[in-house]
């Protein structure tokens, strides 16, 4: 017998080993680290949660009772997974191109990004999981009690107390790895890498317990067949109605259950891995329901009567005084128990928060998507809660219903639950016919059909469900009785409930989709999740650009975050052929921008953040003669006729800009020679009035000194700004020699503040984030931090100003960004500001030559670096970014 | 035939759509052979050999898999090339 203690600090020991694992993932996820953890391999260990502790040790008391019925369960999702070709396949591209985060999400976006449908989804998928997260508390909870039996009094657990304190583990867990940032498509390389550990741990030790069984405690596979052929299992009844039922079940489960499409879809990364995985997952679960008969068979001879056939994987080791093996029986248990719900609650979370709260929050208030401040804070927030509430739900639900017999039958039903999803499903990526109002109509009728016969009577009698009803029907109405409904009397409470809901859901769905018409949105992306493997460009939703490109730079920066939305503008704007962060508003951009925010939070909530700016959704006509699809060949015509006019405006448009920058060059020059005769001139000037003063003397020693002075002075500002343009011009042919010294880059900011002079202005750091040594030429980089600090403080015209200092390393190049609080440059500036002699405000006022920002932008090029402005940061914004080692040239 | 194309496909090509009819096929097979013991056994009582059983459904379970191995590892390729198309702006992992 093993200790309770030791038992207890194995299974800490275990957690903080799977902390470890997703941690260290993580780590080296975020520096761009480990191909092989995002390999086919991993992907279909993580598919492995399919097999929850109800499938680990059920699995062996299905068997008990019900004979070979138990591998239904492992047939069906072996059928779907070498049929991936037709189904999963073509799921996962969908997946891909329409950046779907959860199966909510899926059914959403593909009728018109309706937010009713996803909300419905949810609901079904929370209210059909609860059970199931209490069946895996529970099985953990009856897992330690089965060790406790020899433990001494004071360390004997309750068993509510066991429930909840796991409940809160797995609780922190999701939360730690699973809301960690709201990247780009929700995949968690460290959760999926630690349900793969825990994929593998489940695996050895049911193998390893059926290696013992048949070759330790029978003599090998004859002996088993032999001992079968004498117990209670030998004659089992194969009820061909189950069998089918069953298997079909199992099937549609596989691909509707949310935690199952979280990382079969979501967290996949290449299609390649689903190729693998459609032979490697049967393989998989052929290796778990192997051993399920012989353990079995073995328990039921070697157990005392009466013992519970659901914990044979454990007991049958402890009785044997095989403490070790039944230690390994038990982590395995407890891994599939975590694994399902870590996945369960971050896809619920997923969904609750996309589709029910980030809606809502949308909706509640003024507050418009353009307005200031982070959302991603906002959807973390509710993640987590939601993750904390989607267990303490499941949790709850254990409590109320004692943790009795009753929920052993509860996976099942949850899969019924769960298969409502698929009619809508199917009909939604096969058939272009399907429509919001179908889908809605159908979801509802399976929905109440699986709650009123299945899910509410089984809280038995004392339950939700009157036990009149169950006898005579509601309002004594015979043939609405729920177990059986219009009269099919004696079926299996469980295939009746399965046989109506699907076929009422199927029917509703197809004959509402059929007297339905659907909306320009919905046309639109039924053509896109149907023909998802044909698609050229793709049909647009949004025909009219009349979005600010800043205004959608703010939005997404609150939703990727600044330096994920900055990247996405720039690259989108190098596309066009622009310089800078913002592109044309056209619509395949805006069609692009908002693939990238429903990575985030959703088809469904990013069309109408996208809809608040461009002002409606706009469909036109023009768009809607793509979805028509029947002029194919007018339209490839047009296709190649449009990419080529798209080439002439890219070049015209690349002309343009050019020709502009031209004219705004030669007005400059003008502008610059008649600037530099002028500030020669006005120095020169003084200096000769007051020299020919002191040539005609006769004044007092104290005037001489003072008109002295000024002539000092006035050379001086001559001096510095010929030494001005001699640096400029000496940086511009390329002749400047740097010195290259390792400096820290906070002692630099701190320099370039000092030398700036104090000033009424605020500065905010981070500390942290400067700590960065960086091999460059000192000198000249403190050059150009002063010049822009003391822009800042020269032109920043708010009330309190302030200047804020961030520093970001990415990959061998660091980032200093100068945002400062006031009303920023206008737009039609930002390209000139670095031109010599460029100044924005009057003369008086700014004092320079306007020769800093030049000087600035030759500096950051002679050290391989760049200077940009940064539109959208709610003041004037620099970007100073240079390589962390400076590049020796040749 | 369709938009002018080729009547046949060379030798390869013709192999791969092939290959993907097979794949299409395969839970067909699956699906018989499964649902093969339904068919067999004394109707009547209802009782049947749990070891025959079992040691044919456990047969016929690796059967299927190797062939969906075979199948799907030549299929691989062709999935490959087609999801480079797609992977352009993702999240540069």
């Amino acid at each position: 017998m093993i200790p309770f203690k030791l038992l207890v600090l194995a299974c800490l020991g275990y957690v903080l080993l799977l902390f470890i694992v997703a941690f260290v993932v993580e780590q080296r996820a975020a520096q761009g680290g480990i191909k092989w953890l995002r390999s086919p391999l991993v992907y279909t260990l993580s598919l492995s949660i399919y097999c929850t502790a109800w499938t680990f040790y059920g699995a062996v008391g299905y068997a008990a009772r019900s004979g070979l019925e138990f591998a239904t369960i492992y047939l069906g999702p072996t059928l779907m997974f070498i049929g991936w070709w037709w189904l999963l396949r073509k799921l996962v591209r969908i997946g891909k191109t329409q950046r779907v985060t959860s199966i909510a999400d899926l059914i959403s976006a593909r009728y018109g990004k309706s937010n009713l449908l996803g909300v419905m989804v949810t609901l079904l998928a929370v209210v059909s999981a609860t059970p199931y997260i209490a069946l895996q508390l529970q099985s953990v909870t009856l897992s330690f009690g089965v060790f406790a039996q020899g433990a001494p009094n004071d360390w004997k657990p309750d068993s509510g107390q066991t429930a909840i304190w796991v409940a809160i583990g797995l609780a922190m867990f999701t939360i730690l790895f699973g809301t960690r940032n709201l990247d780009a498509n929700e995949q968690h390389q460290g959760v999926v890498t630690a349900i793969a550990v825990e994929a593998m741990v489940k695996l050895v030790a049911l193998l390893t317990v059926g290696v013992f069984v048949v070759w330790v405690v029978a003599d090998g596979p004859a002996d088993i067949i032999a001992k079968v052929n004498v117990s209670s299992l030998s004659g089992w009844r194969l009820q061909p109605g189950r069998w089918a039922g069953l298997t079909f079940l199992s099937a549609a489960a596989v691909v509707s259950l949310p935690r199952m499409f979280q990382v079969m879809v979501v967290e996949n990364v290449s299609e390649r891995h689903l190729a693998t995985a459609a032979w490697a997952f049967p393989l998989y679960l052929f290796a778990m329901s192997l051993f399920v008969v012989p353990i079995a068979v073995v328990g039921l001879e070697v157990l005392p009567k009466g013992s519970n056939p659901d914990l044979f994987v454990l007991t049958l080791p402890l009785a044997l005084h095989h403490g070790s093996l039944a230690m390994l029986a038990f982590l395995g248990g407890f891994s599939s128990a975590t694994s399902m719900v870590i996945v369960a609650a971050i896809a619920l979370s997923t969904m609750v928060s996309n589709h029910i709260v980030m809606p809502f929050w949308l909706k509640v208030g003024t507050r418009q998507a353009t307005v200031a401040g982070d959302v991603r804070q906002i959807v973390l927030v509710s993640r987590r809660i939601s993750i904390a509430g989607v267990l303490a739900l499941g949790y709850g639900y254990y409590r109320v219903t004692g943790g009795g017999e009753a929920l052993a039958a509860i996976g099942l039903i949850s899969f019924v639950g769960a298969a409502q999803v698929l009619p809508a499903m199917l009909g939604g990526i096969f058939w272009r016919g399907g429509t919001r109002t179908g889908a809605v109509a159908g979801l509802g009728i399976g929905f109440a059909v699986w709650l009123y016969t299945l899910f509410l009577p089984s809280f038995g009698a004392t339950g939700l469900m009157p036990e009149h009803v169950m006898q005579a029907g509601p309002f004594g109405i015979g043939w609405l009785r729920p177990h059986a409904m219009f009269g099919i009397e004696e079926a299996d409470p469980l295939l009746h409930a399965l046989f109506w809901s699907m076929t009422l859901n199927t029917l509703a769905f197809c004959t509402v989709s059929l007297a339905s018409f659907p909306d320009p949105v919905e046309r639109l992306q039924s053509a896109q999740f149907v023909n998802a493997f044909e698609q050229g460009p793709g049909a647009r939703g949004w025909s009219h650009g009349l979005a600010e490109a800043e205004d959608m730079l703010v939005m997404s920066q609150r939703i990727l975050g600044p330096e994920a939305a900055q990247s996405f503008f720039a690259a989108q704007a190098r596309a066009q052929g622009m310089a800078g962060l913002l592109p044309d508003t056209t619509p395949q951009f805006i069609d692009q921008l908002e693939r990238r925010l429903s990575g985030s939070v959703g088809a469904a909530t990013a069309h109408a953040m996208i809809a608040q700016i461009v002002g409606g959704a706009a469909v036109s006509v023009e768009d809607l003669m793509a979805v028509a699809n029947e002029t194919a060949q007018i339209m490839e015509y047009s296709n190649q006729l449009e990419a080529k006019s798209e080439e002439l405006t890219r070049t015209a448009r690349a002309l343009r800009e050019a020709n502009g920058k031209l004219t705004q060059l030669s007005d400059q020059k003008d502008a610059f020679l008649s600037q530099i005769s002028h500030e020669l001139r006005t120095p020169m000037t003084s200096i000769r009035a007051f020299s020919e003063i002191l040539m005609e003397g006769g004044m007092t020693e104290e005037q001489e000194l003072k008109y002295a002075g000024i002539i000092h002075d006035e050379t001086i500002r001559l001096t510095r700004l010929l030494d001005d343009l001699l640096d400029l011009s000496v940086l511009e042919n390329g002749q400047v020699t740097l010195s290259e010294v390792d400096v820290d880059l906070r002692d630099l900011i701190d320099r370039a503040l000092m030398a700036a002079g104090p000033g009424a202005m605020a500065v905010e750091r981070d500390d942290s984030t400067e700590t960065v040594v960086v091999r460059t030429d000192s000198d000249r980089l403190s050059q150009v931090f002063i010049n822009l600090v003391t822009n800042a403080r020269k032109y920043c015209d708010a009330a309190k100003p302030k200047l804020r200092i961030e520093v970001r390393v990415r990959g061998g190049q660091v980032d200093v960004d100068f945002i400062d609080n006031g009303r920023g440059i206008p737009k039609e500036s930002q390209a000139i500001i670095f031109e010599k002699f460029a100044r924005l405000t009057d003369q008086a006022r700014a004092g320079g030559a306007g020769l800093g920002l030049a000087i600035c932008r030759e500096i950051m090029a002679n050290l391989g670096g760049s200077i940009a402005y940064l539109p959208g940061q709610g003041g004037a914004a620099f970007r100073v970014s240079f390589p962390r080692r400076i590049a020796r040239a040749a | 035939m369709r938009r002018g194309r080729a009547l046949f496909l060379e030798r390869r090509g013709y192999r791969l759509r092939r290959l993907m009819d097979a794949a299409r096929l395969l839970p067909v097979l699956g699906v018989f052979l499964f649902m093969l013991p339904i068919l067999w056994g004394p109707q009547a009582t209802g009782a049947r050999s749990t070891a025959v059983d079992g040691v044919y459904l456990f047969l016929v379970w690796p059967v299927l898999i190797v062939l969906a191995y075979l199948i799907s590892r030549r299929l691989a390729p062709v999935t490959e090339e087609a999801g480079d198309a797609w992977d352009e702006g993702g999240a540069g992992r």
